[in-house]
């Protein structure tokens, strides 16, 4: 724990930290939308912790609140957080930790974790970044969805607050060094217009995994883009 | 009372298949050397599946359109951050532009 703070420098931190917060607030409002929804407080509690994966959980409360099998609501949200196979297999290794540490370190993988550990420049600051960002959800994301469900029905409409817009806005701001790249740039818009086509007819998740296909822009030989040294070609994919 | 008992099921359905993802991805990238070039290959498209995330989750709810507010916030706060403002402008930036459009009745 203290490497992360020696390692990490204060912005980083601080951008961290406000990442959590965001995430605390949207727990709030999950929490409250739980409860509102006819659970009991100890149902978002233990899946805020155990699952730990705010989208897949939403759309669980979701399908059971409308009369949907918990099993049905369990396979979708499965569904939704089958993205986490191939950010583990993008992590490179020992960001997680190692030995029986990794098995505790692989649970805090999330879209905040994995982006923050993706941002940094080494190994030893991704794994800083990693653990800092995971543990920081991990306290966030229960402690909100507790306190929106003792709350409950005052955070109930959080939209008034523009708090939707915060999660999308946090992982682009994280993203935006990367897509400066016009081959980078090129996939990823390609990607994510995959994705936004085949979200009217798939299931939640789906959609996502298949903006993959766009990696496929970046296999052709990079020569055809005026062969760039293997400097530029490093930046390229970064 | 089998309601519960089929919804902590499904609990732990969910929470043990998310982690077993999470560490299956672990798993695999642990036991296959990857040449260098496939390493950033896989960076590169942990960086598209967060792209396609962002707009998914800026423009789309359920299988429909959001609404013009949400998408509106977001775009700021990528200008901004394209812009390179800092991280906490860029974020609060998305909230308060959506947030002020909903008071003006965009939904």
């Amino acid at each position: 724990m203290r490497s992360i703070w020696r390692t990490l420098d204060r912005r980083v931190l601080a951008d961290i930290g406000l990442t959590c917060l965001a995430v605390f607030f949207i727990g709030l409002s999950y929490g409250a939308v739980a409860v509102a929804s006819g659970f009991p407080l100890w149902v978002p509690a233990a899946q805020s912790v155990l699952v730990l994966a705010g989208a897949s959980e939403f759309l669980f409360i979701g399908i059971v609140a409308a009369g949907g099998s918990p099993i049905a609501a369990a396979l979708a949200g499965l569904l939704v957080n089958s993205r986490h196979l191939p950010y583990g297999v993008a992590l490179p290794p020992g960001v997680t930790g190692r030995r029986w540490g990794r098995l505790a370190g692989t649970h805090v993988m999330n879209d905040e974790s994995v982006v923050f550990a993706l941002a940094q420049p080494d190994p030893e600051r991704k794994r800083a970044a990693y653990w800092a960002c995971g543990l920081g959800v991990l306290a966030c994301w229960p402690g909100g969805a507790v306190i929106g469900g003792l709350i409950g029905s005052a955070v109930h409409d959080t939209s008034a607050f523009g708090l939707d817009a915060m999660f999308p806005a946090v992982i682009l701001a994280l993203i935006v060094k990367d897509l400066r790249d016009a081959r980078m740039l090129r996939a990823a818009l390609a990607g994510a217009a995959i994705a936004l086509a085949a979200t009217p007819f798939l299931p939640a998740g789906l959609p996502v995994l298949l903006a993959l296909a766009a990696v496929l822009l970046l296999l052709r030989a990079p020569a055809t883009e005026a062969s760039p040294s293997p400097d530029e070609e490093l930046a390229v994919l970064r | 009372m089998t309601e519960s008992t089929l919804v902590v099921a499904g609990m732990a359905t969910l929470a043990a298949g998310t982690y077993a993802f999470r560490l299956s991805g672990q798993l695999l990238r642990a036991r296959i050397t990857f040449p260098p070039r496939a390493t950033r290959l896989l960076e590169a498209a942990a960086v598209i599946l967060l792209a396609a995330l962002v707009a998914t989750t800026a423009l789309t709810e359920g299988h429909g359109f959001s609404g013009f507010a949400r998408p509106a916030g977001v775009l700021v706060a990528g200008i901004l951050a394209w812009r390179k403002a800092p991280f906490l402008v860029v974020v609060l930036a998305a909230a308060a532009v959506t947030a002020l459009l909903r008071l003006l009745g965009v939904s």
